[in-house]
């Protein structure tokens, strides 16, 4: 039995020509067309690849020619097709559901697209016994190494940034309030990433009370008058900042009788704004903890960075599950290619 | 003989301490079982000791400085293995291994396992005083801990420096709870264990009183500044260290002092 896989990711081609490919052929398209035995298809935003076993060699020319009788445009991409047999086709979908061959290395995502493309295959029938133990040991390889390395650590973007390090500094979000000053978009998306977490009380306060109005009806929020913004500041604990003002709105001569009432309460300024609304040294005053456009974005860097000195570990992990694999199945995965190739078409 | 229990619980503690720093040689800092485990074991044997030479004594083994040092020992353990994993305080133990292990590792290589020559008659009252009063210390020391835990975290988001630890401490406001209620706990203990004191029928040495009074007095004004929203988290973090730092150096000295009339 030949196991194989092929397909086209972001690694390989622009969203455009994926896109092609989305969607463009069934599973049951794919078995009946190329006389195989198993096959299942994982079409994500940034892969769509095609996952089967056979009793003879497939070639990729037999897949490109399907995708093309199944209504994608003339094949015109073919070197950006890969094909991985056997060991290869296992070590590449372990890598796959593990996060290592994502765009955001380490992202979770795609653990559930392709936990609902197996079970879209099961149920369909598609995938027989070996595409079975093949994808339940991706999962387990994928579990592994979720939860014995960093892979999945840390905020890559400001929105989840924040929300981390607001889970770091209070825990339990639902009983935290959030004032919102400025209707910007990153505000948005930081003040919904919180809303997500539990946050219900969400204030929003902007010198345009209709935009404001307009951004709380948004966000689940109640708006609240722009010349009353300092009064908000003695009760919430979350400041989102991200105004348009030239000079710094919030300075520590403005915060310090506001701390004094509540000196065991910490204070969470996320300023967003540019030029900063928001004085650098509030961020030594005892309890608030203030991070700017630039320190977000140095966290999200800092967690990719984190991640990718993951990679080798996580690596380890999966070769050791792809030659446990192999040695359970090996007999059964064999290849015409040659074991181990992980070729790309120009090499296949 | 005895001893032989506390070496090999102080292996255990090593054996925690190693796995951690291992851990964090990789890169990777998270809560393990095999860190609950080692601590767990490493319990067992300081009981073993503490049956055993208590047995030996005919009475709570709080005779000389060596006993006490193992019984704050394990008293520690004690609450640790009891309110670390309800509180979910995941990297507790990494902390509390290296303050049970520094405080065996003294006990095992200072001369002070000195036998009272005269077996002394055994009282309830002060077998109760001295014990919970050292229950009352294992309580602060892991308030202590927590402090630890709580300025390290809190140093990382005010630096913007976030390392792998980070991501395994708890929350700021989870671990200063945690840290109220240890110390609302060792509190409790404490003054249970010096009014328990003035029941033992002994005579009370000045000094031993002045200084008992004094850390009950240091942290009652710590448990104040907290009740009254005065103090700042971080420096209640700083003063539980600061305290359970002068607690220990009170009891050697109450101890010294007393060396020759055993509690």
């Amino acid at each position: 039995m030949n196991l194989f896989c092929i397909g086209i990711s972001h690694h390989t081609a622009n969203v455009e020509t994926r896109e092609r490919y989305a969607g463009a052929c069934s599973e049951e398209a794919v078995r009946s067309a190329m006389g195989c035995r198993e096959a299942l298809l994982l079409t994500t935003c940034n892969r769509v690849e095609v996952y089967g076993s056979a009793e003879k060699p497939i070639a990729i020319e037999d897949v490109l020619q399907l995708l093309q009788r199944c209504g994608a445009d003339e094949i015109e991409n073919a070197n950006a097709f890969y094909r991985h047999d056997g060991e290869a086709c296992a070590e590449h979908l372990f890598r796959v559901v593990a996060g290592l061959d994502s765009m955001v290395i380490g992202e979770t995502e795609i653990l559930g697209q392709v936990k609902k493309a197996y079970e879209k295959a099961r149920a369909s029938a598609s995938a027989g016994p070996l595409l079975h133990r093949l994808f339940q040991r991706a999962f387990r390889a994928a579990k592994q190494v979720r939860s014995n390395t960093d892979i999945t650590r840390g905020a890559v973007s400001v929105g989840s940034v924040a929300v981390d390090l607001a889970v770091k500094i209070f825990g339990d979000l639902r009983e935290c309030s959030v004032l919102v000053l400025g209707a910007g978009e990153t505000s948005e998306r930081t003040a919904r990433a919180l809303n997500s977490r539990g946050v219900t009380d969400i204030r929003v306060s902007n010198r345009s009370p209709e935009r404001g109005q307009i951004l709380a009806e948004l966000i689940n929020g109640r708006a609240v008058s722009f010349e009353n913004w300092t009064e908000q500041c003695r009760e919430i604990d979350i400041l989102i900042s991200s105004t348009s003002a030239a000079e710094p709105l919030v300075t520590p001569q403005l915060l310090a009788p506001m701390l004094r009432s509540r000196p065991d309460r910490p204070l969470f300024i996320i300023d967003i704004a540019v030029p900063r609304d928001v004085a650098p040294d509030v961020n030594d005053m005892e309890g608030v903890y203030l991070y700017d456009i630039d320190s977000l974005q140095s966290i999200a860097e800092q967690s990719l960075a984190l991640r990718r000195q993951q990679i080798s570990a996580a690596e380890k992990i999966i070769a050791e599950h792809v030659a446990d694999f192999a040695a359970r199945f090996g007999g059964r995965t064999s290849v015409s290619p040659p074991l181990n190739t992980r070729a790309l078409t120009s090499e296949s | 003989m005895d001893r032989q229990f506390i070496l090999l619980s102080t292996l255990c503690y090593l054996g925690a301490i190693a796995h951690t720093l291992a851990t964090f040689r990789d890169g990777i800092f998270r809560p393990r079982r095999f860190n609950f485990f080692a601590i767990a074991l490493g319990f067992v044997f300081q009981s073993a000791f503490l049956y055993l030479r208590g047995h030996a004594l005919g009475r709570c083994p709080i005779t000389n400085l060596f006993e006490v040092f193992v019984f704050l020992a394990w008293s520690l353990a004690l609450i640790y293995l009891l309110i670390g994993p309800a509180y979910r305080l995941s990297l507790m133990g990494a902390f509390t291994a290296p303050l049970v292990l520094l405080l065996q590792t003294f006990a095992l290589l200072a001369p002070i396992d000195v036998r009272h020559p005269v077996r002394v008659a055994v009282n309830p009252w002060l077998e109760f005083h001295a014990s919970i009063s050292m229950i009352a210390y294992g309580a602060f020391a892991l308030a202590c801990v927590a402090g630890v835990m709580y300025l390290v975290q809190e140093r990382q988001l005010k630096t913007h420096q976030l390392h792998s630890i980070f991501y395994h401490l708890p929350p700021l406001t989870n671990l200063f709870s945690a840290l109220t209620r240890l110390l609302w706990l060792g509190f409790a203990l404490y003054t249970a264990g010096l009014v328990s004191g003035f029941f033992t029928g002994e005579p009370l040495p000045r000094f031993k009183m002045i200084c008992a009074f004094a850390v009950w007095i240091f942290y009652g004004t710590i448990l104040q500044g907290r009740h009254l929203h005065r103090v700042a988290p971080r420096r209640i973090a700083a003063l539980c260290i600061l305290a359970f730092t002068a607690a220990v150096s009170v009891l050697w000295a109450i101890n010294f002092v007393s060396e020759t009339r055993p509690t």
